[in-house]
């Protein structure tokens, strides 16, 4: 029998779909452990205030009430720790204001949580918590970062003078400045970057279990990174070391980079068991999860392009506030700045480049990496900017973009903000994703929609990423406290059924499924006999988890890396037991073979031998056939490509309908089609959602005013359209693998394109520019006030 | 406390519960059947879509007691007796609809009454405005409304082209 | 939610007897009872479902439709006999909320409710219907009385809808982005009680008659007659989905749609 080809290139049907389509499924909420309490938070309503008083009393009496704790109990403990260390202009470390687990004497957010009632039942907890008597007293509040820097603005942390954690900067400014001194136009745009949140359809939830025979601690958590999460709440807040922690992170639900970090209730659970002897689940509540997940985006900023008089690009100037929130969650502020500033010259030629970013607290919850982290921001400024160009110099959108593309022979390409880009070809992504899209056809679409009462509009965005994060050296260099590598461990088992233990994080991306095919496909075993195992501090050796587009770029790599030894190591083994030298041992399919003769061993043989060293090289060789390998990346991986979003509105309402969306994304080397497409997908409806739909509204004093899905919206299925999704791929030169990643390109190429559509569908409006999300109510009032202009023409 | 008898996944089963008690509640802590999943709080996402007498309903919208004497089909309750999957279940992962898996059981569950409630065809969209009660943060919808597309003949027996692309 | 004593009585009169409590609450198909009680805005003694007193089904008499009051809004929506006599009442029933929803949720809960975004109050004050309680009938014009109030007595229960066929009759909505909610919805009827118009989800004070496009449409049935005819601002919601003067417009798009459905 022939198995079908499972190997990198096929669209493989994914491993973990059948215990998901049963409801076998296990994620953290399912896991229940014996003598089991549950917590229950309770939340600040208010945006800023100062705690006078916690009265428990009333609420540690109630009916299986176990234990009450406020912030006076952890006082002593750590803070939450933030990653990444960021400088000022003047070289001075950024405001690192203390993040305690539970509130010490003030509160800063709506959601911040001011104590935990433990009790048998969920219920119980939650009955309690209204019986806590908290008296406080408000304090002056702000919820948006131009406003956090007026001088008389509420202060969210006392000594953090005009609310500034940073003021940091990237770029050569005078080489920026004399650009623009010659431009013969500058373009300026203001916009800002929508504040967004998450919702992964599963909340988080944490379940912190404790051994009092081994003092051994276990937190189940819906972690996209466990060892970090080890890491951090470890060695930062509760002082448990590694071998007394065990992180578990099952199946989760869902991501998108919100359950990376390393949250408060991860640390209540955990300590709390171990101070009760019980085993403590914390779930959130939707409601919960919209006021303590760390939400996305929310940069105001102005962008100046510099240009000589036939488009070329020669400057760009970006000033950009970025809120953080009430304190700094684990990525946050790296966003602004590496993920974000760095990303500026897109896929251009600009020669000279200056960014300035200051970040600032607010009394909102924490902002973090949000699927695309930063790319996203950068993208959508910059493909607005150049739409703008193209609207206020009168050239063609696609003709000033193709003039300052990088060109195909410029690569390795070394950019004025710090990122040499290794491959990339953007003309070919562009070319195509016009011929899918039928960009030549869209005048005639345009008309038959007017005929129709309907403003049809077409949008362009040509992006570029950073991901497959991070080489150490580098990230150290720039302020990360963690390096960036990948670990993974391939386990030959004595019969030549494998298992590969990595440190990356799957909840939702398939790699149960893509990283069986590089098994496949490297080592020759059959698909089905190949485990993927992840999400378990106590079998993985190490990880740094799973976001940024990294896992198959990093992670894989690793993999690549382990069963390179494994083959290695095979070589000398089969050498021995063909009685030739190991140079003259091939391997391929599965099987070793000595150069020129019949002579072949399986790899199941080999692996059998290891095990049973009976007949074994042992004054060499160790037994067993079980590799690990750690891969640092040389480099980031630059996933790029183009995205065109054709859009209609109707002017009755306002409504806007994304009526074909196209994209040609550049990704690498695709191991599972299927699972790319999908990605890529995904990812561009949060686009298209963030663009049209999403918004985290606050008030001016930090009142959440879309805090559940009655008034955040989210896109449903009749939102969308469907996608022309597709690949033209150049290789990335440095991993193995060629690899670029897929998982965010779908969220950072598409905002500019629809907005860019919409901008277009308006055109006869007067229309240059609107902000994000592009919600029928905006589009009714621009077509509303330009009616009278309309009809004077 | 008061008591609730029902049939679910074809076993009877006779459970405590209190009066604010709900369906979902009954089936995760009770029954111990976790398919069923909690993803918002106000009725809007359908990850707790179960079938109780073969409706359709958001079980995180009905109390454990008002099931009382009904029969209930959830996720793990699809399947056949030998393990066969139901042909939605089939098509799901034919068609890559899952990502993360979370939404997945209240889709499935929501998709079968969709396709049972529509033997004369279902258009594509047909299918996205049947999902309205339905959120999936990861997959688009898009090959979620191809699954769908692909199970109507299967489960209608008719192989009629449905649902362009 | 708190926790409250369950009771399933299986008369009318059990039931009313059981609603004498003041803090006991009906629970007809619980869409939005059970999600406000999530929310714990609610604290009830006792929850009385209304689910087995046999009050759901549809009959016709000549012109005249009779829904039970827990007549799911699935049923409405797929009845023959609705669909034939009033078809608009069936289209509005199936544009409640999503399937799932429909299954559960009842007429009677919607019009007990009165919730100043549901849709079947807009039909029942368009159509005249008559509300058939526990006690009395009620024509619809007194039921409504603002935003979650109605004529309904504390303990008395719905027992049935009254309708008589218009001679047209179409409803149209517009949703909110997020909750799907109607964020204006208009019900728009040539009837016995003549034309209505009626507005659900916009107004600050629940449903209401837009006399000024009832006074053109009886002039002249078309979309065209409502051109320029204003929707007072003053008494639109406004939230962070649109202005007072965003709704204020829908009011009059959504209104013309209804219309051009008739023709």
């Amino acid at each position: 029998m022939t198995l079908p080809f499972q190997g990198i290139g096929a669209s493989v049907r994914r491993k973990e779909d059948l215990r998901f389509i049963s409801g076998r499924g296990h994620y953290t909420d399912d896991i229940n452990r014996p003598g089991q309490l549950h917590a229950y938070i309770k939340r600040s309503d208010r945006p800023h205030a100062k705690i006078l008083s916690i009265d428990t009393a009333a609420a540690k009496a109630a009916p299986g009430v176990v234990a009450v704790f406020t912030g006076a109990d952890t006082a002593a403990l750590g803070s939450i720790p933030c990653g990444w260390q960021i400088h000022n202009k003047d070289g001075s470390p950024m405001a690192e204001p203390r993040h305690p687990m539970l509130a010490e004497g003030f509160v800063r957010h709506v959601g911040d949580q001011i104590a935990v009632v433990i009790a048998e039942t969920r219920q119980q907890a939650k009955d309690a918590a209204e019986l806590l008597a908290v008296e406080m007293e408000d304090l002056p509040s702000v919820a948006n970062v131009t406003d956090a820097i007026k001088p008389g603005a509420g202060v969210v942390h006392e000594g953090i003078a005009g609310n500034l954690c940073y003021d940091w900067h990237i770029g050569d400014k005078a080489a920026m400045e004399a650009a623009f001194a010659q431009a013969a136009h500058v373009v300026t745009l203001d916009l800002t970057n929508n504040r967004l949140i998450p919702n992964a359809m599963e909340p988080r939830a944490a379940l912190g279990d404790f051994d009092s025979s081994t003092d051994d601690y276990t937190l189940y958590t819906t972690s996209q990174n466990p060892h970090v999460i080890r890491l951090l709440m470890g060695a930062f807040v509760l002082g448990l070391p590694e071998h007394k922690l065990r992180v578990v992170a099952p199946d989760v639900g869902g991501g998108f980079g919100s359950k990376i970090y390393h949250y408060a209730e991860e640390a209540i659970v955990t300590w709390a068991a171990g101070k009760l002897k019980r085993p403590v689940k914390w779930t959130a509540e939707r409601s919960e999860s919209f006021m303590s997940d760390a939400h996305g985006r929310d940069h105001v900023s102005t962008a100046r392009l510099a240009l000589d008089k036939d488009g070329t690009f020669l400057a760009l100037h970006v000033q950009t506030l970025s809120n953080m929130g009430a304190y700094l969650s684990t990525f946050a502020t790296a966003v602004p700045t590496y993920l974000y500033a760095t990303l500026l010259a897109g896929v251009y030629t600009t020669p000279a480049i200056y960014a300035e970013v200051k970040a600032v607290f607010t009394n909102t919850v924490p902002v973090d990496a949000y699927r695309g982290a930063g790319r996203p921001e950068a993208t959508y400024l910059l493909e607005r900017l150049v739409d703008a160009a193209a609207h206020d110099t009168g050239m063609d959108r696609i003709a000033i973009r193709r003039k300052n593309f990088i060109p195909r022979d410029a690569f390795p390409y070394q950019t004025p903000v710090a990122l040499q880009y290794d491959s990339g070809d953007y003309f070919t992504t562009l070319d195509m994703a016009m011929k899918h899209a039928d960009w030549a056809g869209f005048p005639a679409r345009r008309a038959e929609a007017a005929q129709r009462g309907k403003l049809r509009g077409i949008g362009v965005s040509t992006y570029l990423e950073a991901c497959g994060i991070a080489p150490s050296k580098v990230v150290g260099s720039l302020g990360a406290r963690a390096g960036l590598y990948e670990v993974a461990n391939v386990r030959v088992h004595p019969t030549g059924s494998v298992s590969v233990f990595t440190g990356t994080h799957s909840h939702g991306q398939g790699h149960e499924t893509t990283f069986a095919q590089l098994v496949t496909d490297q080592l020759g075993v059959p698909f089905s006999q190949v485990d993927v195992v992840h999400g378990d501090t106590a079998k993985i050796p190490f990880g740094m988890g799973t976001y940024g587009s990294r896992s198959l770029a990093v992670g894989g790599s690793a993999m690549v890396k382990a069963m390179d030894k494994i083959i290695a190591k095979g070589k000398k083994i089969a050498a021995h037991l063909m009685e030739a030298s190991a140079d003259d041992i091939e391997f391929k399919d599965g099987k070793f073979t000595v150069a020129g003769t019949d002579k072949v061993k399986t790899l199941g043989e080999i692996a059998l031998t290891a095990y049973v060293p009976h007949n074994y090289p042992i004054e060499e060789l160790e037994p067993g056939l079980d590799e690990t390998a750690f891969y640092d990346p040389k480099n980031f991986t630059f996933p790029g490509g183009c995205h065109i979003c054709e859009v209609e509105i109707d002017r009755d309402t306002g409504v806007v309908r994304v009526v074909n969306f196209t994209a040609v994304d550049d990704v690498g080397r695709v191991v599972n089609p299927m699972i790319v497409e999908g990605q890529v997908q995904g990812g561009v409806a949060q686009g298209i959602g963030q663009a049209l739909l999403e918004n985290a509204a606050y008030d001016a004093d930090g009142q959440l005013l879309s805090g559940s899905f009655m008034d955040y919206t989210m896109p449903r299925a009749d939102d969308l359209p469907n996608f022309n999704v597709s690949t033209e791929n150049t290789m990335c030169t440095h991993n193995p693998l060629g690899s670029k990643g897929c998982g965010e390109v779908g969220a950072i190429g598409s905002p500019p394109a629809v907005i860019n559509a919409v901008v277009d569908a308006l055109r006869d409006y007067g229309v240059r520019h609107l902000d994000m999300p592009a919600t029928s109510a905006k589009i009714w009032g621009i077509i509303e006030a330009g009616r009278p202009k309309m009809a004077a023409e | 406390m008061p008591q609730v008898s029902l049939t679910v996944n074809g076993k009877p089963a006779s459970v405590e519960v209190e009066g604010r008690t709900l369906l979902v509640e009954l089936l995760r802590e009770k029954l111990g059947l976790t398919g069923t999943h909690v993803g918002c709080d106000t009725s809007q996402c359908g990850a707790c879509v179960v079938h109780v007498d073969g409706m359709a309903v958001k079980s995180c919208t009905m109390l454990a007691l008002s099931a009382n004497g009904a029969t209930v089909t959830t996720i793990e309750g699809l399947a056949a007796a030998d393990g066969t999957l139901h042909p939605m279940q089939e098509m799901f992962r034919e068609h890559h609809a899952l990502q993360c898996g979370f939404c997945t059981p209240g889709m499935v569950m929501a998709a079968i009454d969709l396709v049972n409630s529509h033997p004369e065809g279902l258009t594509e969209e047909q299918i996205r405005h049947g999902l309205e009660g339905n959120l999936c943060r990861c997959t688009g919808y898009h090959n979620i409304v191809k699954a769908i597309s692909a199970a109507w003949p299967l489960m209608h027996q008719k192989g009629l082209p449905v649902a362009a692309e | 939610m708190y926790d409250f004593a369950f009771q399933t009585p299986a008369s009318v009169a059990d039931a009313v007897k059981l609603l004498a409590d003041p803090e006991a609450r009906p629970l007809a198909g619980g869409q939005t009872l059970i999600p406000v009680l999530k929310q714990r805005l609610n604290k009830p003694t006792t929850v009385v479902d209304l689910s087995r007193l046999g009050l759901s089904g549809i009959t016709v008499s000549g012109t005249t439709l009779t829904i039970g009051a827990t007549t799911t809004h699935r049923t409405v929506a797929r009845s023959a006999e609705v669909k034939q006599l009033i078809p608009a009442l069936a289209a509005l029933a199936g544009m409640i909320g999503d399937p799932a929803v429909r299954y559960r949720g009842t007429i009677g809960g919607s019009l007990a409710n009165n919730d100043p975004t549901a849709d079947y109050p807009s039909a029942a004050l368009a159509l005249g219907a008559t509300i058939k309680t526990s006690a009395r009938s009620i024509a619809a014009d007194e039921y409504f009385q603002g935003m979650f109030a109605t004529a309904l007595q504390p303990g008395e229960i719905i027992t049935a809808i009254e309708f008589t066929a218009p001679e047209k009759a179409a409803y149209e909505k517009f949703s909110n982005p997020a909750s799907r909610y109607a964020m204006v919805g208009v019900f728009v009827a040539r009837g016995p009680k003549g034309v209505r118009v009626t507005v659900t989800g916009a107004g600050q004070n629940g449903v209401f008659r837009h006399t000024a496009f009832e006074a053109a449409l009886s002039k002249s049935w078309s979309p065209d007659a409502l051109n320029g005819i204003a929707t007072p601002v003053d008494s639109m919601n406004a939230d962070i989905h649109g202005s007072a003067e965003y709704r204020a417009h829908l009011v009059g798009v959504v209104a013309k749609r209804a219309v051009a459905k008739t023709l």
